[in-house]
């Protein structure tokens, strides 16, 4: 139960936030403002689907928003200027950024670094290769571009719910599935849990660190791809900070940031919010815009503060078990879903 | 369950606050900026509210904090919104035709204020309000071959950002203009970066590798490094103002100042008044159907000490400069 509380608390939010912004801007309640919050979000919503893994093991990878960034360049350039056909270049980029996102995770593993340093070399990288490779904003006019553009389902009464929101929901499907429902996911939580007891378990460590990061970085291309879609452009100024923005949505969606416990859905509404939040000052018009970053850390300190409460509260692995390291507790299979 | 009734408290108080104003009007325009990371950017803001007001306009604002997701986002929000108009001072030339198209489906015109978008998303915008800053240059230019006369002047250049289109376009224009007065020379040029502390410092070299007398007048690309020049000028024992002519771009409080006290003598102002100009031709289209032109020039206006610089100055330092 205590597990679910903070799931629990972040849907209750998104409830009451929605339902009071519906009773001050009428728009609220079309099917437009939905889409538009599944659509604006999109890129944000699959990169945070992978730093719920990487969080949830432990880890932290601040490398993804560069990655995003350095696809969309990456994108432009190889289809308008290298006349890469797009499918191809979508091809390349995943596969590169997997590599990427392999590397970071066998130097953690092999050389026992920590994970924000690793990620935080791999975020330099990753946006300097973006900014090498052009400075300026580069047009996208491929065919399949324009084509996915006018790709969407009419809702009624005005929303549309595009491609690229659809990839999102897949994205959180799939991921939820994979974290919830797999051997690979219950390693996930075990490695959160305690490293040296998963080693001791048999678990094979740093296979499974280098799949999470690879993940990770997969799903930023992926990211970075829907983003390119969406703007029928590359800049490599793009997604600055978004890795901030994930690790804030899955906090807020009740993810322990030390690792071990955490959920897919979570992650979702978390991203929810913070597009919620978003969406409502823009509506206003006249408070500054800085105000979202202003709710946002205000929702993190009571969120991380509801944690650690209901930690403490249910009183169990929590406190007593980090005092005592010698003695394992079964936190790894009580975290088994 | 403390924990849960606290944190909606806080919602409750955070989502209040905006709770405020949403009354109707004759016309509401979302206007997405691309954030306040200049002086000159702070002040169009203030003076897109200002002149909205003027007009009963109602206008939202968003603060895109220099990243186009956020600007695709609020131009979304303005669509779902139905706002009767949106004015977008666009982040980078590119990634528009999207979030453009479902404004045009909406039927939602777009004007672009400051900066123009990429050829191909043409067709989706009303029209775009920019300043020529070619012909920022050359206002500049004309001034200095009219004040100098037939007489032979040397002059020195604080450029902007290499690279910066505005740097280029603010020197193509000056040299155009002092090209057929063969009496008027340009003898060094160099980048100022824009800054305050890089145009005093450029300027103290031009001094050491001119001499100071035999220069007789400075032309940089903004105020900003004016003020710095002027600074070097006077600490070398030069009169700047007088011994050697000034002009700059941007018309920025400080340089007025400057004007007042007869350290310099004349700027080219880049007007932060986009919108006024965008709100006139939005309610001749929303009354008459005006189409207006595709690009909106604002007025590069010259300023010098007889345009009662104290005055304007006092006008401007509220803008948020």
């Amino acid at each position: 139960m205590s597990r679910n509380l903070p799931v629990l608390v972040a849907a209750l939010l998104f409830a009451a936030g929605y339902s009071l912004c519906a009773t001050q801007f009428p728009a609220f309640l079309t099917t437009r403002v939905v889409g538009n919050l599944l659509t604006d979000n999109a890129f944000l919503g699959i990169v945070a689907v992978g730093t719920t893994f990487v969080i949830i093991s432990g880890g932290i990878d601040l490398s993804v928003g560069s990655v995003v960034g350095f696809t969309t360049v990456f994108l432009a350039l190889a289809i308008d200027r290298w006349g890469i056909p797009p499918l191809a270049a979508f091809g390349i980029v995943l596969g590169a950024a997997a590599l990427f996102g392999a590397a970071m995770g066998a130097l953690i593993h092999v050389f026992e670094m920590p994970p924000f340093i690793v990620t935080l070399a791999g975020m330099f990288l990753a946006r300097g290769a973006g900014f090498l490779l052009s400075t300026e904003s580069v047009p996208i006019n491929a065919p399949l571009y324009s084509a996915v553009a006018d790709l969407s389902v009419s809702l009624p009464g005005g929303g549309r719910l595009t491609l690229t929101a659809c990839v999102m929901l897949a994205v959180f499907l799939v991921g939820g599935v994979l974290l919830h429902a797999t051997r690979f996911g219950a390693t996930v939580y075990a490695l959160g849990g305690s490293r040296h007891t998963t080693g001791l378990m048999g678990v094979r460590v740093g296979r499974n660190t280098i799949a999470i990061y690879a993940l990770s970085s997969l799903l930023a291309a992926l990211a970075g791809i829907v983003f390119s879609l969406d703007t029928a452009s590359g800049t490599p100024l793009s997604a600055v900070g978004v890795e901030l923005d994930a690790i804030a949505a899955v906090v807020i969606g009740g993810t322990l940031l030390t690792g071990g416990q955490g959920g897919i859905l979570g992650t979702f509404l978390g991203v929810m919010i913070g597009g919620l939040i978003q969406t409502a000052i823009t509506f206003d018009g006249t408070l500054s815009s800085w105000w979202t970053k202003i709710a946002t850390g205000l929702l993190l300190f009571a969120f991380i503060a509801l944690q650690q409460g209901s930690v403490a509260l249910a009183g169990r692995p929590g406190r007593a078990a980090r005092l005592r390291p010698e003695q394992p507790v079964g936190r790894p299979v009580e975290a088994r879903p | 369950m403390r924990g849960t009734i606290s944190i909606k408290a806080m919602l409750a108080g955070a989502l209040l606050a905006w709770a405020g104003g949403a009354e109707a009007a004759s016309l509401t325009v979302g206007f997405s900026q691309i954030g306040s990371e200049s002086g000159w950017r702070a002040a169009e803001t203030t003076v897109t509210k200002n002149e909205a007001k003027k007009r009963g306009i109602t206008v939202k604002i968003a603060d895109a904090q220099q990243k186009q997701e956020n600007q695709i986002k609020a131009i979304r929000s303005f669509v779902a919104q139905g706002v009767d108009a949106i004015l977008l001072a666009p982040v980078v030339a590119t990634g528009w035709d999207a979030v453009l198209k479902e404004a045009r489906d909406a039927k939602i015109p777009v004007i672009l204020l400051d900066r123009d978008i990429d050829p191909a998303g043409k067709e989706l915008y009303l029209t775009a309000v920019t300043s020529d800053s070619v012909e920022e240059g050359r206002v500049a230019g004309a001034w200095l071959t009219k004040t100098v006369g037939e007489k032979p002047c040397n002059v020195v250049e604080l450029q902007g950002t290499v690279g910066a289109s505005v740097a280029t376009n603010r020197k193509k224009g000056f040299d155009a203009a002092i090209a057929p007065h063969a009496n008027i020379k340009l003898v060094r040029s160099q980048t100022g970066d824009f800054t305050r502390a890089k145009g005093k410092e450029v300027m103290e070299s031009f001094i050491k590798a001119e001499g100071g007398q035999s220069i007789c007048a400075v032309y940089a690309h903004n105020d900003d490094m004016m003020v710095g020049a002027i600074q070097a000028m006077k600490e070398a024992g030069l009169k700047p103002g007088k011994e050697i002519l000034t002009v700059s771009i941007d018309a920025v409080p400080d340089i007025f100042k400057a004007i007042a006290a007869g350290e310099a003598n004349a700027t080219v102002e880049l007007t932060p008044d986009m919108a006024g100009p965008a709100f006139d031709v939005l309610k001749a289209y929303k009354e008459k159907g005006t189409v207006p032109p595709k690009w909106i020039q604002t007025e590069s206006k010259l300023y010098t000490a007889a345009d009662d610089p104290l005055k304007v100055y006092n006008s401007k330092k509220n803008l948020g400069y």
